[in-house]
């Protein structure tokens, strides 16, 4: 293998190249990004960046000298419009073309967009830095923000706002947010924070629309026929992962790139991030993960299968998320959605600080902490990847 | 091999503590990264590598000789 394309110049294509020449490979490699900054760091860009803590000049992923080192052909600014899995080859939107041998996509996702939203004033999506900056400048003290969905990027973004004394209504369609990824207790806490910080949360809402005039948004239009007053509305109701260009290549998508437990898609091809939906053996389960710690560790993999093709190894990771909000850190390992029960085990949520483990089947999946020390973490991780089995891991860990 | 941590950026993930336990902890109180040794020996460059690769706030670095 000499030539190595890497489609998508964030977190998890970088990994991959600092992986690959970490090893010794000393041929090509070829990253290309969409976007017209070098790698950088998105987690900053719904925190530091938008409190103004941080400048931009800290978001870049590795310095100018670091990244030097790599020996990139780095192609900025440039698009992926389809593969061509015969020929091996990539098309940009340029009309050059990448000839590879072994190929790693790592294209991301972008945010799903309310309808007939696109070209209005004042309604935001949040993923690149482009947006950050958009949002950041008319986060000013008494504007009244709308944030439609209530995930883990909308409740950071809230939390942000009321720190910049913006007037925050956070819209979910659900009857307690967060409720399928992290359970109904943690979930309600989670809301309890944001109503004592004075956000205004309406549940068991649906958004008809932006309500806008002349280019400019109004407010928000909920079924019923309430329209809530915005400056500014977020729109942060989850992602599509970017594989249209793939179409036509015969590759599997369904709601990512389809790979193995190798995070292969086909020989010499590989998924990588928030893109790829693999199948994960420590969990017997096929999962996308829009984790930044997962992009990471999945690049790592990736590149050591590309190097090994007769050494392959599965890529089986305990996922890992942190949120921040209001000051308070959440961290969670594991597999928690589609869990069938989860309880506090350490701690309570009227104390602000509690450990919640989660069952599916007969085994522990995952842990998830609030305003816990990350180490008091690490034991419980443990007993995730070893697959303890739920029982067990109740009983060790409620002696510890 | 000489390795810098930046606290100020560091998320408290431990990815480095589990990675190379024996160059990286977690302060108890926040989870920080505790750079156990700034200068550790050539047979720790592998797992000290994956740290910085793996670090979710790129705090980690290994400084080129």
């Amino acid at each position: 293998m000499n030539r190595v394309a890497i489609i998508g110049a964030s977190a998890g294509g970088l990994a991959v190249a600092e992986a690959l020449r970490g090893a010794a490979y000393e041929g090509e490699i070829t990253l290309v990004g969409d976007e017209h900054d070098p790698p950088y760091d998105r987690p900053p860009l719904s925190k530091q960046i938008l409190t103004g803590e941080w400048g931009p000049d800290r978001l870049a992923l590795r310095g100018r000298e670091d990244l030097g080192r790599l020996h990139l052909d780095l192609r900025l600014g440039a698009t992926a419009t389809g593969l061509d899995p015969v020929e091996r080859a990539v098309r940009l939107a340029d009309r050059t073309s990448v000839p590879y041998d072994g190929l790693v996509v790592a294209t991301g996702v972008r945010p799903r967009r309310l309808a007939g939203s696109e070209a209005v004033t004042g309604v935001h999506s949040l993923r690149g830095l482009e947006d950050a900056w958009t949002l950041k400048a008319r986060l000013l003290p008494g504007r009244r923000l709308v944030i439609v969905g209530a995930g883990f990027l909308g409740a950071e973004v809230a939390a942000v706002a009321r720190g910049l004394g913006v007037a925050v209504t956070m819209l979910e369609s659900a009857p307690v947010p967060l409720a399928l990824a992290v359970g109904d207790e943690a979930g309600r806490f989670l809301a309890r924070l944001h109503t004592d910080h004075g956000v205004g949360l309406r549940t068991d809402v649906s958004v008809v629309g932006i309500v806008a005039e002349q280019g400019e948004v109004r407010g928000v239009e909920l079924a019923g026929g309430t329209v809530l007053p915005a400056d500014d509305v977020l729109v942060a109701i989850g992602s599509l992962p970017n594989t249209e260009w793939l179409a036509g290549s015969g590759l599997t998508i369904e709601d990512g790139l389809v790979c193995d437990e190798f995070s292969a898609a086909a020989p010499g091809v590989y998924g990588v991030g928030d893109v790829a939906r693999w199948h994960n053996p420590l969990f017997g389960t096929s999962m996308r993960v829009e984790h930044r710690t997962n992009a990471a560790e999945q690049g790592i993999a990736v590149a050591r299968n590309l190097l090994h093709p007769e050494d392959r190894r599965p890529f089986a990771p305990v996922p890992y998320f942190w949120s921040d909000q209001y000051g308070m850190r959440i961290q969670a390992h594991g597999y928690l959605r589609g869990h069938d029960e989860a309880v506090v085990v350490a701690g309570d949520t009227e104390g602000g600080s509690f450990l919640v483990a989660y069952r599916r089947g007969e085994r522990l999946t995952g842990v998830l902490a609030v305003g816990m020390s990350p180490k008091a973490l690490r034991p419980w991780r443990a007993l995730v990847a070893a697959g303890v089995e739920w029982g067990e891991a109740v009983a060790t860990l409620a002696v510890a | 091999m000489k390795v810098e941590v930046d606290v100020h950026r560091c998320v408290a993930a431990g990815q480095c503590a589990m990675i190379a336990p024996d160059v990286f902890d977690q302060r108890d109180e926040d989870g920080v990264v505790v750079l156990l040794d700034e200068a550790p020996g050539e047979e720790q460059r592998d797992v000290v590598s994956e740290s910085a690769m793996a670090c979710p706030a790129a705090a980690i670095r290994l400084v080129p000789a």
